[in-house]
């Protein structure tokens, strides 16, 4: 390998790039855990922006849901656990009561926000942008001002999720032991995930709700005249996947950490936006762009940890960190541009809908 | 929307205009006082949380908007302190409604204003430690102008070519300049022999901006009271301003009529990211001076949430800025006399812009009344 590697040097940038191939390679499943872990939350927001655009409803308040969910599950455990005691922890995955009770509570607080960007989109026909602005605004807004309010009470919260402890011998299996590991080794919010993209990629292209979600999204009219009620569909679509980016809220303030910070979503809802768009409003799609948005943070890390050696080194170390960070939504843009493979939204995404009889 | 119809039988007594503006500031502050309602039952549900106050505590929002109102104008420093805080809100709400006039959404702000810091920050750092005066804050605020400009000529330029959706890439490009910013203060424009990574304070290089009125009205509150009328100018009595209205009253019209839409679509996004990276840069130079690791703003969304308020008019934007403003100026005092926390603002935008949208008065009241407000942003937009 070092003897190929050294003799492409003579070939600068194919060397370097069989050197960068090879560094990669060597690293990349050191972080693969965290990779994965990354991607949970991004991968949610990008599910829930699935489902709304595929059925015609444009959301960038995800940003808004998720940080609502992440306030509202931290706030409800933490509550409980300080009524009842925080209970003794399940065999699997630390449950406790506080920490179900809070999960639950997040999971209707976003499913709440969004059901106010379905009213507002849907019903008052508001253009779709400046509803999800709205919702963005105000998420900031109100998780803000109650956490500035807490913030004297030193109000801990209920505790997290523990990860799946995958067995060592199982780990140690060459070749797939790794990637068992980077999978499995998870919350239970992190396994669900996986198991939410397979679920929805099936039910998206071969259920009879992915068809009427796919046709009220590229064609509503059409859709309406073969009997589907466009507007009922729009709102059960928005409201329920409102609660997968509240999982992805969730995740942060109950299986990442135990707290809850001022914008702690940090723009993940947005990143969802991009991972959606460079899957091509595909649930595997998306969670494969996460995937790759996520190796992007993990490779920023690993390069100040082990900073390869040679030509590549001296390369890499002129880049600074920050590009790696910002290189998500450059390939968002690049891709939305159509300059590597077009992706092309839903037809009629972003248009709301109006019953021709209606008016 | 609107119904024209109705409208149209109705008009008796009002011209068209008169009704409109009417309407329109009837609509605006009917949101405001309901927004104010129910950002007080807000208070009062949550007072328990405050140190030393009892639950469901209904003085606590008059107290809190008492001290709100004082803050704002109840003092030359406070009403200089409002100044002060709405210029950015103006300068990035005109940015905002350009492109809204034009049927565009700039959500870009946030990079836009940073980068409008980041290029009066370099321009600064360019000059030296004793440049003249005179000569370092007109380049600063060119030069930062010029980048905010680059900043949204980037997504103009692309939805032209390409047609990528302004949304999308202005959301994408906020955080590439959020990052671009994070190095740039660690890097290029970081002082030289400072223990931590930031910038060289823009008071000691002699480029800050003169304090004008009171303990903080700088200069720059001048530029936005000159941006205002030269927006409404460009708007109402240029081609330019003719051709950007038609452009977000119905695109397809526009094209067919002969007007250049991409060539269109590229000025304005270059003018709207302009007039933010303005804002970034009289804020550097009149507020903050200094840039620390982390340096970001809100005015992303403030900036959309004047436009909308302001329905994209210069006029309507500057006062819709200094509402903002004020309430921003008056959020500091709040906190520090009552205890409310300043993210109160945050949610009261929030709240403003729902029953905007909402929009009850043009729900209840009867259609003989006539009412007929400006559409929040222009439609028929492409």
């Amino acid at each position: 390998m070092s003897g190929i590697a050294s003799g492409l040097d003579a070939i600068p940038i194919i060397g370097l790039l069989f050197q960068f191939g090879g560094y990669v390679l060597a690293n990349l499943p050191v972080m693969s855990q965290t990779t994965v872990a990354v991607a949970v939350p991004i991968t949610l927001a990008a599910l829930c922006g699935v489902l709304c655009e595929r059925s015609g409803v444009v959301n960038i308040g995800l940003e808004g849901i998720m940080l609502t969910a992440a306030f509202v599950g931290w706030f409800v455990g933490a509550m409980a656990a300080s009524t009842f005691g925080p209970g003794s922890p399940a065999p699997f995955f630390g449950v406790t009561a506080p920490l179900l009770l809070g999960l639950a509570a997040a999971l209707v607080a976003g499913m709440a926000v969004s059901l106010l960007h379905a009213w507002m989109s849907i019903s008052l026909r508001v253009d779709q942008i400046i509803s999800g602005t709205i919702v963005n605004i105000g998420a900031a807004g109100i998780t803000g001002y109650l956490y500035s309010l807490l913030a004297s009470q030193s109000l801990t919260g209920a505790g997290q999720f523990a990860q799946f402890q995958v067995p060592k011998s199982v780990a140690d299996v060459p070749l797939v032991g790794w990637l068992i590991y980077a999978v499995f080794n998870q919350g239970p919010i992190g396994i669900l995930t996986i198991g939410l993209v397979i679920v929805f990629q099936v039910m998206l292209f071969r259920s009879r709700w992915g068809l009427r979600t796919r046709a009220s999204g590229e064609h509503p009219r059409a859709a309406e005249t073969v009997g589907i009620d466009v507007i009922k569909l729009r709102y059960r679509n928005v409201v329920l996947s409102g609660a997968l980016a509240a999982l992805g809220g969730a995740w942060l303030s109950m299986e990442q950490t135990n707290r809850f910070d001022a914008n702690m979503t940090a723009g993940r809802g947005f990143i969802g936006l991009a991972a959606m768009i460079v899957g091509r409003w595909t649930p595997l799609g998306s969670f494969g762009a996460a995937l790759l948005f996520a190796s992007m943070s993990a490779l920023s890390i690993s390069l100040t940890i082990a900073p390869p050696s040679g030509d590549l080194g001296n390369l890499m170390s002129g880049v600074p960190g920050e590009f790696w960070e910002a290189l998500p939504y450059i390939v968002t843009i690049v891709v939305l541009a159509g300059l590597i493979g077009r992706s092309i939204a839903p037809a009629a995404d972003g248009q709301p809908y109006e019953r021709e009889s209606a008016s | 929307m609107s119904g024209p119809v109705h409208a149209r039988q109705s008009r008796v007594v009002l011209g068209d205009w008169t009704r409109s503006i009417l309407s329109t500031v009837a609509e605006s502050v009917v949101a405001i006082l309901l927004a104010v309602v129910v950002g007080g039952i807000g208070i009062t549900v949550f007072s328990g949380l405050l140190p030393n106050h009892s639950a469901f505590d209904v003085g606590l929002p008059f107290a809190a908007y008492g001290a709100l109102w004082t803050g704002a104008v109840g003092s030359l420093n406070g009403l200089t302190s409002t100044l002060a805080y709405s210029t950015p809100l103006i300068l990035a709400g005109l940015g905002v409604g350009l492109g809204f006039k034009a049927g565009l959404f700039n959500i870009g702000g946030r990079g836009q204003f940073l980068m409008g810091a980041v290029g009066a920050m370099a321009a600064v750092t360019m000059m030296g430690t004793h440049p003249n005066s005179l000569v370092v804050i007109p380049l600063a605020l060119v030069v930062g102008t010029l980048f905010g400009t680059f900043a949204g000529f980037i997504p103009g330029a692309l939805k032209a070519v390409s047609g990528a959706h302004e949304v999308v890439t202005t959301i994408m490009l906020n955080y590439v300049f959020v990052f671009a910013t994070y190095w740039a203060i660690s890097g290029p424009l970081r002082l030289p022999n400072s223990p931590q990574s930031i910038t060289a304070d823009v008071s000691t290089r002699g480029a800050a901006l003169p304090i004008i009125l009171g303990r903080d009205g700088h200069a720059g509150i001048l530029l936005a009271l000159l941006a205002i009328p030269l927006i409404w100018f460009l708007l109402y009595r240029t081609t330019l301003g003719f051709e950007i209205r038609a452009a977000g009253a119905n695109a397809d019209a526009a094209r067919y009529a002969g007007m250049k839409t991409r060539q269109l679509i590229v000025l304005t996004m270059s003018i709207s990211g302009g007039l933010c990276g303005l804002a970034g840069a009289t804020t550097l130079l009149g507020v903050v001076h200094q840039m620390a690791p982390g340096y970001d703003t809100t005015i992303g969304f403030d900036a959309i949430t004047v436009a909308l308020l302001g329905r994209s008019n210069p006029i309507g934007v500057a006062l819709a800025g200094l509402l903002l403003g004020g309430m921003r100026a008056g959020a500091q005092t709040m906190q520090i006399q009552v205890g409310v926390p300043p993210e109160l603002v945050d949610a009261l935008q929030a709240i403003i812009l729902v029953f905007l949208v909402i929009n009850l008065l043009r729900r209840w009241l009867p259609t003989r009344t006539g009412f007929e407000s400006v559409a929040l942003v222009p439609e028929g937009a492409k």
